[in-house]
């Protein structure tokens, strides 16, 4: 556990020193733990363990949108998991319950829970069609087509400064979204 | 959409940098500045008598406490705007105002006094003080909130009334340099009650608009 731990700390440092594969690596690394999490959450709520995959995508949209809080000093995995626990609360209360999600539900989380019963998330798609059409074409073209920034430019004859822009406002928005309905 | 596209979705915007919590919060501080002062030299303007009154160690340490206080909220509301930061780690620091202000109590306690305790207590301006300090620190406190969003604080009522401390003390510190109260014993009540009004509507406020 500290070995992975200490794994996500690396990592960060170098995502954040501009290396985008290391970052890539990271939210795959801990996506596993905040699903267990997530469903572990919902199961404790009385709630459908399958609609863990919204929670998990809430969670990763707040940790990239606020990782300038993280402090390079400090240990990575207790910030994410401070994260992952308030939008964890967050959620179940949206959906209706008032619960107590323990920080420790995060700490012992052992990431092996069997893919098959996910039900996929919804949310992040259905708010991706309220999104200015700019925003929304940018975000469908590097999310859904896998293409790259550069791609992405070339075929709405946009500068690669502008793609990065209106991709980062997507994300913004739709996270902001994500937190009114 | 599956959790793996927006995965590399996200990994795609890593070159962005957002721009640290603090500088956003000094920013927006500054922004919101000048319709306090514009306030404060609308409707009240610096007392005529200023240059003697320094010579008054206890006009002087009005704005020692007002400048402690809003000096400290701003590193409690920066520490709790980190999603795992404790709730009261540096808490003390408050502690720092709170000192000086029965600091001022006792050392005037210990100095004959021309005015009776309850004369200095009432002063003269005591509505002009619980009405102005509240109102100047409305545009600092939306500020203060507007700058703390950009934070990720897991407790948004306790950070939303730290800001609220935050824009009282300056506030506060404007209006010290108008009130001819000096006596510890009239900041102690009516700019600690101006300033709890100020925190509750910081906590009330905070508690909606600053959760990420």
């Amino acid at each position: 556990m500290r070995e992975r731990e200490d794994e996500w700390t690396g990592l960060m440092l170098r995502a954040i020193s501009g290396d985008g594969a290391a970052y890539h690596r990271l939210l795959k690394a801990v996506t596993p733990v905040l699903r267990a999490a997530a469903r572990r959450g919902l199961a404790r709520a009385g709630q459908p363990v399958d609609q863990s995959e919204d929670i998990v995508q809430d969670i990763l949209l707040a940790v990239h949108l606020k990782r300038h809080t993280w402090d390079p000093e400090a240990p990575f995995a207790p910030w994410l998991f401070a994260i992952a626990r308030n939008k964890l609360i967050d959620s179940l209360r949206r959906r209706g319950r008032r619960v107590f999600v323990n920080i420790e539900d995060f700490a012992d989380t052992i990431p092996s829970e069997p893919a098959a019963e996910i039900a996929p998330a919804s949310e992040v798609a259905a708010q991706l069609q309220s999104l200015p059409a700019r925003q929304r074409e940018v975000l469908q073209s590097i999310a859904v087509d896998s293409a790259s920034i550069k791609d992405t430019a070339a075929k709405f004859a946009m500068s690669e400064g502008a793609v990065r822009v209106a991709l980062h406002r997507g994300l913004a928005k739709l996270t902001a979204k994500l937190r009114e309905q | 959409m599956e959790t793996d596209r927006l995965i590399r979705t996200l990994a795609a915007d890593n070159a962005y940098r957002a721009r640290p919590v603090g500088f956003v919060l000094a920013l927006a501080l500054l922004a919101a500045a000048p319709f306090s002062v514009a306030m404060f030299f609308a409707e009240l303007g610096i007392r005529p008598d200023a240059m003697t009154a320094m010579r008054n160690p206890f006009f002087d340490l009005k704005f020692l406490v007002t400048l402690a206080l809003a000096i400290s909220a701003m590193a409690v509301s920066l520490h709790l705007s980190r999603p795992e930061a404790s709730a009261y780690g540096w808490a003390w620091l408050l502690l720092i105002p709170a000192g000086l202000l029965v600091a001022g109590l006792v050392s005037e306690l210990m100095i004959p006094q021309q005015l009776p305790v309850m004369t200095r207590l009432i002063g003269s301006n005591s509505r002009i003080c619980m009405t102005a300090v509240p109102l100047m620190s409305l545009p600092l406190l939306a500020a203060a909130l507007i700058g703390l969003r950009h934070g990720a604080p897991s407790r948004p009522a306790l950070t939303g009334a730290v800001a609220g401390l935050l824009s009282a003390g300056l506030a506060a510190t404007l209006y010290a340099s108008h009130c001819t109260d000096d006596s510890p014993v009239f900041v102690a009540t009516w700019y600690t009650i101006a300033t709890a009004l100020v925190t509750a509507i910081g906590a009330l406020v905070g508690s909606r608009v600053l959760r990420f």
